[in-house]
């Protein structure tokens, strides 16, 4: 295991001030991608401040219909959460499909956005449901959180201290999952808001990104039918050993029906 | 990189425990508690092997540091039953011959315990969705889930008498 000075502060400005102290800090939240990374030296901070003992970072709120999601707050207790279940059940769909029993015991949804994973479900939770992340220093417009394959728009040393989702008329989410990470390979978020229709695809490109052709058709008429002519471009997606572009784009349009279906 | 020191309980006693400050909690059961009933698979936590409960949930030890354990009540295959007097977990794997060579053994009782426990046992497709985190390479998955689904009667009918 790679070697680090660990750090388990009691309150956010501890965290902060560990980190502006450290040469090369890292948060640790759940730790489900940055313990394996540090392992397999992908990551190499001189400080690892571990999150989990700030009370202030983790539990489930939904107030005046908005519902908040604190940054430490595991996926297994946001797929089981009766807030969550009742403000938008697609968010507990989308949280109980993530990895598997163990994983989702210990990951969270602050530590998932903030990593951007491209095959990651959260983000499209983030820019479908048209979510605030709330950071120790500012609020983040989910449209403006990710910026590219694990990369955001968080500052150094900024930290995600909860997220906070709108109310919303209907959202289904519907994922191709790795059948051994369970990671998407394609998921779309498909989510009615108000007057408009988001659609958000994670897995597909080096990013999460917002699918505006199916957006525009959808929001004159929301069925399935609506995709039939709407292709996404595979130019813009990602070929690997899992999937190539032609066939991710494939998935885009079946997943993003059946997303639909399940309004 | 400096030692920490680790207050926790493990199988119902409390511990107190110097160790580097990149151990990880399967590292700390293992090599400095000598509780090595709990396995290290892939140590990349795809396998499952070294499932414990923390603070009485399945997790997978490999993916867990020392440090974050501060505080935490975990449980490991030694602490589920006895010799004389097993798990129902265990018994059921033993009836149903839910192993082969045994290594991802420890791992699937804690899971299936954990799935038990939450009522997500009810049936064969809900056993095998509860497993995915556990990996085994020989005996194929067919007496795991029978011996999950065994025992789930069994814990339910323990639960009644004392409940």
């Amino acid at each position: 295991m790679y070697q680090f000075n660990y750090h388990q502060p009691q309150t956010i400005e501890e965290a902060r001030s560990l980190y502006n102290k450290s040469e090369d800090g890292l948060y640790l939240a759940g730790g489900h991608t940055l313990i394996p990374s540090l392992r397999q030296r992908l990551s190499s901070p001189s400080d690892v401040i571990d999150l989990s003992s700030i009370a202030a970072l983790t539990g489930i709120e939904r107030q005046g219909g908005v519902l908040r999601i604190g940054a430490l707050t595991t996926h297994d207790s946001v797929a089981t959460s009766e807030a969550v279940l009742g403000h938008c059940s697609a968010l507990a769909t989308l949280a109980s499909g993530i990895g598997d029993a163990q994983v989702r015991n210990r990951g969270t949804i602050g530590g998932s956005i903030a990593n951007n994973d491209p095959a990651a479900d959260y983000p499209a939770a983030i820019l479908g449901l048209n979510a605030t992340v709330h950071t120790d220093q500012r609020d983040i417009q989910g449209d403006n959180f990710f910026s590219g394959m694990f990369e955001t728009s968080l500052w150094a040393g900024e930290m995600v201290v909860g997220i906070s989702f709108p109310s919303v008329t209907a959202a289904s989410y519907v994922k191709f999952p790795n059948p051994a990470s369970r990671y998407a390979t394609v998921g779309v978020m498909v989510a009615r808001i108000d007057d408009g229709v988001r659609v958000a695809i994670t897995g597909a490109a080096s990013c999460v990104f917002r699918a505006s052709a199916m957006e525009d058709a959808l929001s004159s008429k929301l069925s399935e039918n609506s995709l039939d002519n709407v292709a996404i471009d595979p130019d813009t997606l990602m070929s690997d050993i899992h999937a190539s572009a032609e066939y991710r784009a494939h998935l885009c349009g079946v997943m993003a029906r059946k997303a639909v279906a399940g309004l | 990189m400096a030692n920490i020191s680790v207050n926790l309980i493990v199988n119902g006693k409390a511990v107190t425990q110097e160790c580097p400050a990149n151990s990880t909690l399967v590292d700390l059961l293992r090599d400095q508690l000598q509780l090595t009933g709990t396995h290290v698979g892939c140590d990349t936590s795809q396998c499952g092997s070294c499932t414990v409960h923390f603070n009485g949930r399945a997790v997978k030890a490999c993916t867990v540091l020392a440090g974050q354990a501060e505080g935490a009540d975990v449980v490991t295959i030694e602490g589920i039953g006895s010799r004389e007097s097993l798990h129902p977990m265990q018994s059921a794997f033993r009836e149903c011959h839910g192993l082969q060579c045994g290594f991802c053994t420890p791992g699937m009782i804690m899971a299936g315990i954990d799935l038990v426990n939450r009522g997500d046992a009810s049936d064969e497709a809900s056993i095998r969705s509860g497993l995915e985190g556990n990996i085994c390479r020989c005996t194929g998955y067919h007496n795991i889930v029978k011996a999950v689904a065994s025992a789930a009667v069994e814990m339910g009918v323990k639960e009644e008498a004392e409940g």
